[in-house]
């Protein structure tokens, strides 16, 4: 049960052969054995997850359930979910109890699905390896000493070591699709707007999209009928008409064109993860598409832009942590700025205060045109970019990150390092296009350790249809999104 | 633009985030290694560009003048850490 | 030497909404401690904003009243700081881009014994649209403040002028100006107690004649014009003194302390700000466009300026009439409503500011408060003007009006009040006081024209005050000059 598309696991249910309560169960089971060394979940409420089964079990009963009724995912925990522990990996919120659903949670429990828990994340989403929660570390499923990747690092290795059915992710530099070539398996971020971000708690409110993590294309498919939507609440949610993102999965690729940006195959990709993006490029070629070589001049910027832009949102964002209200209060205090320092050092980790310290630097008298603004015009060249890009062709495929996952520990005092994570991803963040990532592979063995190489798929704005369509193709035509780790059988 | 060590503290009083000096220290020396990254900016000519704040050029969309919220004083300040008759509590402010 | 004082103002004025401008709280003031701070209102981690639609019309609404440039995109950034009532440690409001650009009021300055009274042009700088922190109390618990964010969220309007201002007196007859003028479009319910509106005062000094402006101090938060004259003039004082004695004036944010009547600085602001305004990642540019404004142009009143003109054109009143009339909307309403009643315009004037507001004024009541309606004053109006009661018996009818009477009619038949005009009776009366007055008779005759308003004056009294006067007259000098 634990390896089915959502597609089987929906026929089970749907054919009574297995309850929800069951396959719940089922997963519980399996969280109970692995959590304890992976550490993928921050918060597991057994009792409110069976109840939900419970439910969706009597909609299953009444022939009232669709196709993602009874389902159980682990939900990021940067989702509000009303009456779970919301914690967004920090100190600051350890004990917090969300009073509200996102939007993304009320759409997963509108449809009967089941919260199996909240996954582990870097703190605030800040992080490329899931190292900066204050729960831990996650550990990659593929190989213990490794990282998952991040921020969703905690949703990559339940997806990738089968504690859920599929799970959710944000992906604000590439939190989404790293972790997603890191743990090997598919992940999506849509187009900036399309899922609503109110009760996702904000890191950076200009980049931040939530999207679907899980074995296939399909089943991403599947979970963006469900998150896509317009929102009221969100000022940023984008008024696109309701799509049915299964509906194209099917079509053949013929004549399909493939950008690949010269700048993604330049120095600084590693071999092992060249050598996987080439044979999936010869794999589509195979099917019929065809191959365009494209540039993105100004993609190398993405990295500086993103760390001005990204911290100066985050710094003002995360402002509202201040022990008044909730969240972390320090013990002792002498005044009323005692207890703001206080708090909010003791409550936020090292990474956050670096970005909430480089933001309120950029942002502060003197320096705002110097960075803030001159990012922001950056950021519109770097859009500019993929604009002319999309003039030759329909889709961009290149490397998702590029190396392969690393040691724990090994970039955590280096952040430059760590931030170069995300060299490939960025830039799509900052034009606000669609991302994905899809198992294409893995390096050769390290240590008896095969690792998963991710490939890129860039598409146009509201792609994603047709991006869910390029690697379902791919999916039919190999298996790497199928391929389990070791030991978790 | 090399950063000082009272440049942390200033900005780190900003942010209201405490820093002791070795904290100081140590956050400057990663800082100025991102900022390095940072300046790669400034070898580009942005003359005439418009900044882009938002991915899509859409405005700003307006809510009809409605009270739609219910009081939920109970719930919300069951995350609160301190309150006295409904009103959340901090140390006095000096005006 | 001679010093100038140079003020300019920042009012912030709360919106007439009913929910918060960014979320669907309400703003209903008074209500228990934080049951009206929603999720949004209290900053929970994952909320965001969206803009309400009637914050932004009233926006539009003083653009158009006072002349102003209205942005077709203006932008929302965040403003921030910490501060235990403003939950999100920002404050959304709009800085590069506001949505109401340059505009200017014309304020009447009141005369004193110094100068007459006289107009003058204050230039609106800009007007953008923000939302209100919440409050903190003390005193509740020991040494801790208590946070209420019910306000927390509600939209204002801060309307910011140009220095423009040289005394307390015209500062104030700005804020009144203003204070009018946001209840007259309907924009704000002007509750001062309520702090609906309120005022930040940038005073500086300089030496007369010198173009340069001094070192300024901004005076927060003043909710009475009564306090804002007093704040003014300590301050301008404090200022003087300050540099007379060598001193330097460092800017500051003060407050006024209406107990001593001094102006403080505050503590809490000391360390210099750096608000790190940027564009606020959750909003999106504010589009107006010229059909937008063109809708709402065609929903507003007619504005005090226009109503000037027309009452000067149309009633043939004086220039100084005409603007008292039109100093509130409520006061300009009341008087078109006696004229509609078939008042005469220049005795409804007359009436309406020397007898409903004069006395409206004494007991400290606003024109909503009157216990004589609009057609009751009407009809008095009309008692005078057909000469069925002289203007003097009119205030006897007023009085009782007052108190609570309305039947205009039952009054003066009650009272005997009714002028005679009979002809004939008047001229009895006359050749009567004629007789009894032959001296007076040979002085007129002898050119003292005082002679002449003794014998009117003997003839009113002889008629208990009931003649026509204007009969009278016409009479008494026919019979005499004949």
């Amino acid at each position: 049960m634990i390896n089915q598309s959502l597609k089987n696991l929906s026929q089970l249910l749907a054919s009574k052969a297995v309850s929800s309560v069951e396959m719940t169960q089922t997963f519980l089971e399996r969280i109970r054995q692995y959590n304890p060394t992976i550490n993928a979940y921050i918060t597991i409420d057994e009792e409110k997850s069976l109840a939900q089964a419970k439910a969706a079990d009597s909609l299953i009963a009444a022939g009232t359930a669709t196709t993602l009724t009874g389902i159980p995912f682990a939900q990021k925990d940067i989702f509000c979910a009303k009456d779970w522990r919301t914690t967004c990996g920090s100190k600051m919120l350890a004990n917090f109890i969300a009073p509200y659903d996102a939007h993304v949670i009320a759409q997963f429990n509108h449809v009967g699905a089941v919260n199996l828990g909240k996954t582990n994340m870097d703190e605030f989403a800040m992080g490329s390896s899931n190292e900066t929660s204050y729960f831990g570390g996650v550990k990659n499923p593929w190989d213990l000493t490794r990282v998952p990747g991040g921020s969703s690092g905690g949703s990559a290795a339940a997806v990738a070591a089968r504690l859920c059915a599929a799970a959710t992710g944000t992906d604000t530099g590439g939190s989404i699709r790293q972790p997603a070539s890191l743990c090997g398996f598919t992940g999506l971020k849509p187009t900036y707007g399309l899922v609503s971000r109110y009760g996702m708690i904000a890191f950076a409110s200009s980049l931040d999209q939530a999207g679907p993590m899980a074995k296939s294309a399909e089943d991403c498919a599947l979970m963006m009928n469900v998150m896509a939507g317009f929102d009221a609440r969100d000022s940023t949610s984008l008024n696109h008409p309701k799509e049915d993102y299964t509906a194209k999965l099917e079509q053949p690729l013929a004549g399909l064109k493939v950008g690949l940006p010269k700048e993604y195959f330049a120095e600084g990709l590693d071999s092992d993860v060249a050598k996987v993006v080439d044979e999936a490029i010869a794999t589509y070629q195979k099917l019929g598409a065809e191959f365009v070589d494209i540039s993105l001049p100004n993609a190398s910027l993405s990295i500086p832009v993103y760390y001005v832009l990204a911290p100066a949102e985050a710094s003002s964002n995360l402002s509202r942590y201040d022990g008044v209200r909730y969240g972390h209060r320090t013990a002792q205090y002498d005044d009323l700025m005692d207890m703001y320092m206080k708090s909010r050092a003791e409550g936020f980790g090292e990474e956050v205060k670096r970005r909430i310290l480089i933001g309120t630097y950029v942002l502060s008298a003197g320096y705002y045109d110097a960075y803030y603004l001159k990012a922001q015009q950056i950021r519109h060249l770097i859009a500019d970019d993929f604009k002319a890009a999309f003039k030759q062709c329909d889709i961009i495929m290149g490397p998702t990150v590029p190396s392969t996952a690393f040691k724990t520990g090994e970039k955590t005092d280096d952040p430059v390092a760590m931030y170069l994570q995300d060299i490939y991803t960025i830039a799509t963040n900052l034009a606000g296009l669609p991302g994905m990532s899809i198992p294409a592979g893995f390096s050769a063995s390290i240590d008896g350790h095969d690792l998963p190489v991710g490939l890129q798929l860039i598409g146009n704005y509201f792609d994603e249809a047709r991006m869910l369509n390029v690697a379902h193709a791919y999916q039919q035509v190999t298996d790497w999104h199928t391929a389990m780790p070791k030991g978790i059988e | 633009m090399a950063l000082t060590i009272p440049d942390i503290k200033r900005i780190a009083h900003l942010a209201r985030i405490e820093i002791n000096d070795s904290e100081a220290d140590k956050t400057l020396n990663k800082l100025t290694g991102i900022l390095a990254l940072i300046e790669e900016m400034q070898a580009v000519d942005t003359t005439g560009i418009s900044p882009m704040s938002h991915s899509q050029d859409v405005v700003q969309r307006l809510r009809e003048d409605v009270v739609t919220a219910s009081n939920q004083r109970d719930a919300f300040q069951r995350n609160a850490p301190a309150v006295d008759r409904g009103l959340y509590l901090v140390p006095k402010v000096i005006e | 030497m001679e010093w100038e004082v140079v003020i300019g103002l920042e009012t912030h004025t709360q919106l007439r909404t009913k929910s918060k401008i960014f979320s669907g709280a309400s703003t209903a003031y008074g209500a228990e401690p934080n049951t009206q701070a929603c999720e949004v209102s209290i900053a929970l981690p994952g909320v965001l904003p969206v803009l309400n639609k009637e914050a932004v019309q009233c926006a539009i609404k003083f653009g158009l009243a006072v002349d102003a440039e209205i942005a077709p995109r203006s932008v929302f950034s965040r403003k921030n700081y910490f501060y235990p009532d403003l939950p999100k440690g920002y404050q959304i409001s709009q800085f590069e881009l506001p949505v109401v650009g340059k505009g200017k009021m014309t304020i009447q300055v009141p005369a004193t014994s110094k100068h007459e009274a006289y107009e003058k042009v204050i230039h609106i700088t800009r007007a953008h649209l923000e939302e209100d922190a919440g409050k903190s109390l003390h005193g509740a618990v020991d040494d801790m403040s208590g946070i209420d964010l019910n306000r927390a969220g509600t939209p204002l309007l801060e309307i910011v002028t140009e220095p423009d201002m040289r005394s307390a007196a015209e500062a104030v007859a700005y804020a009144k100006k203003l204070h009018e003028l946001v209840q007259w479009i309907g924009i704000c319910d002007g509750n001062m107690q309520e702090g609906s509106f309120r005022c930040d005062v940038n005073v500086s000094v300089r030496p007369k004649g010198t173009t340069e402006l001094g070192t300024r101090r901004e005076i927060k938060n003043l909710n009475s014009f009564k306090f804002m004259q007093q704040a003014i003039v300590y301050e301008t004082q404090w200022q003087i003194e300050t540099l007379e004695d060598g001193g330097k004036i460092e800017q500051a944010t003060v407050l006024f302390n209406p107990d001593t009547g001094e102006t403080r600085a505050m503590r809490s602001k000391e360390e210099a700000n750096d608000y790190r305004y940027f564009p606020d990642p959750d909003l999106l540019p504010l589009a107006i466009t010229e059909a937008d404004q063109a809708a709402i142009k065609s929903q507003m009143p007619e504005l005090p300026e226009a109503m000037k003109a027309r009452f000067e054109s149309e009633y043939a009143l004086s220039s100084y009439d005409a603007s008292t009339l039109t100093s509130s909307k409520a006061i300009a309403d009341y008087f078109e409503s006696v004229i509609q009643a078939g008042g005469d315009a220049k005795l409804a004037a007359n009436w309406v500011m020397g007898g409903v507001t004069a006395k409206l004024n004494t007991e400290d009541k606003t024109i909503v408060d009157s216990p004589i309606n609009a057609a009751t004053l009407a009809q008095l109006v009309i008692r005078i003007a057909d000469g069925t009661i002289s203007n003097n018996a009119g205030k006897q009818v007023f009085e009782a009006m007052w108190s609570g009477e309305s039947d205009v009619d039952a009054i003066i038949e009650a009272k005997g009040l009714k002028q005679v005009s009979d002809t004939g009776a008047i001229e009895a009366m006359i050749d009567e006081v004629l007789t009894a007055n032959a001296t007076m008779v040979d002085e007129y005759k002898a050119g003292k024209e005082k002679a002449f308003n003794a014998l009117v004056g003997q003839t009113m009294k002889a008629s208990k005050g009931k003649a026509n006067p204007a009969q009278v007259n016409a009479l008494l000098k026919k019979k005499l000059d004949a």
